[in-house]
């Protein structure tokens, strides 16, 4: 399973190199979101909550175009057909699926959090990075696994583009409160170098839960 | 008595209300070609995708290669050969990179997708995107891609669409090969003269099941009108 996990991953960061629909529109989308959010605050900087809700709404955001357009290339070539009729195990599409999310997900962060430290947070960078990396790698883990079951449900019928958001974003509620939760304490002045526990908990609960009933679903999902 | 390499008993397929086949049954035996005539709408790709596992039946009892589906699908993965409408290959990749893909996922080797594309007669545009290729030349592609993995099983969805006689006179023989074959088209004399026997779909029911060459003018016509 792993080896056909990582022939349909290949193939799918290939398209992506080669075709590039994915990740620069969720790059440009976070990067426009956190302009408006410096315009919009009307602060020269933000910290705590405040700062940590803006991230999260702006990375959950760019989240859904990866999320609709996770499995685009497969519907509009058919190439998809060809996956289903040779002998591959459902769970290792899973995989595949939610690995390149994942990736496109660090991607575009390794942008946006720059980014959002220059244009909005008040406090220095520098010594959250590494809890803050702990947090979101945690957090991606939660929306590549959701953002790949839902992806295979909206492809299947016609309203993928509105179907993506309208079941991703209640889902994911639970990932945007605990990883705002605790990447706010680390955007606090003077904040903790570490995070509270039970938030990165929450995330991890939250990823085995999803990637459990993922594992479940994924047959009947790709099923007709 | 060659064994029956699909069985249909009653199979009934819907898009929402809509039947797209309803109370389907023939068989085929191994080695067999079987033709399925009917006008555009008449349920015929939809047939073909439930033999294949890609479309589940709603009703009837539907076994291919001694599988029922969709029940055991899974065991007929990599054992049924489609050439369809749309030629399964990603449009930015190449032929090659598209085969190669395919061959890692059907544990097939790459001597294999060479040997393919070889004899499909495309080695001079194995290395370009499939997105700059002629709609022959993807056909011939695909073709590859739908032999990749050796099948008992072919289904053909208009085969020779968009191929010039000299790509229908190269797929030919290697599409035939002694597999057991289910194939539509728009020619029906064509399709009838390399075929054992046919099954005429009319308005998603069957029309008539007959040996090919007990298949009249006015049954090919009654199809058509």
């Amino acid at each position: 399973m792993i080896g056909q996990a990582i022939t349909l991953l290949r193939k799918d960061l290939l398209l992506e190199f080669r075709d590039r629909e994915s990740v620069p529109a969720m790059a440009l989308l976070a990067a426009a979101t956190l302009v408006v959010f410096h315009f919009a605050l009307g602060q020269r900087s933000i910290s705590g909550e405040l700062a940590s809700g803006a991230l999260w709404v702006t990375l959950l955001f760019a989240s859904m175009l990866g999320i609709s357009r996770l499995f685009v290339a497969e519907q509009e070539d058919g190439g998809f057909d060809a996956v289903l009729l040779a002998p591959v195990e459902r769970t290792a599409i899973l995989l595949a699926k939610a690995t390149a999310l994942l990736i496109f997900l660090i991607i575009v962060e390794l942008i946006a959090v720059p980014m959002f430290g220059v244009l909005l947070l008040g406090v220095p960078l520098g010594p959250a990075i590494p809890s803050l990396i702990g947090v979101l790698l945690l957090a991606d883990i939660c929306i590549a696994i959701v953002g790949a079951l839902v992806s295979a449900l909206a492809i299947q019928t016609r309203i993928r583009e509105l179907l993506v958001p309208i079941l991703a974003l209640p889902l994911l509620l639970p990932v945007l409160i605990a990883g705002s939760r605790a990447s706010g304490q680390i955007f606090q002045p003077g904040g903790p170098a570490a995070v509270a526990g039970r938030w990165p908990l929450m995330l991890a609960l939250y990823g085995v839960v999803f990637g459990l009933l993922a594992f479940a679903l994924y047959d009947y999902l790709l099923d007709d | 008595m060659a064994a029956n390499i699909i069985e249909l008993e009653g199979a009934e397929r819907r898009y929402g209300e809509r039947d797209a086949l309803y109370g389907i049954s023939f068989a085929v035996s191994e080695g067999e070609t079987l033709a399925v005539l009917g006008a555009n709408g008449a349920g015929k790709t939809t047939l073909l995708r439930m033999l294949c596992g890609l479309l589940r039946p709603h009703a009837g009892r539907v076994e291919v290669l001694g599988h029922k589906l969709p029940r055991e699908a899974w065991a007929i993965r990599g054992k049924v050969g489609l050439l369809g409408h749309t030629p399964m290959l990603y449009s930015s990749l190449t032929v090659r990179e598209n085969l190669q893909h395919q061959a890692r996922l059907n544990r097939v080797t790459s001597e294999r997708v060479d040997q393919l594309i070889d004899s499909v007669g495309i080695a001079d545009r194995a290395d370009e995107p499939v997105r700059n290729l002629s709609r022959g030349t993807v056909q011939r592609a695909s073709a590859a891609r739908a032999l990749l993995c050796d099948p008992p099983l072919l289904l053909l969805d208009e085969p020779y669409a968009n191929l010039d006689p000299g790509g229908s006179a190269l797929l030919e023989p290697l599409l035939n090969a002694g597999r057991t074959r289910v194939i539509t088209g728009h020619d029906p004399r064509a399709l009838l003269a390399t075929a054992d026997s046919a099954i005429g779909l009319r308005s998603a029911q069957s029309s008539f099941v007959a040996p090919a060459d007990e298949v009249s003018e006015e049954m090919i016509e009654a199809l058509y009108r």
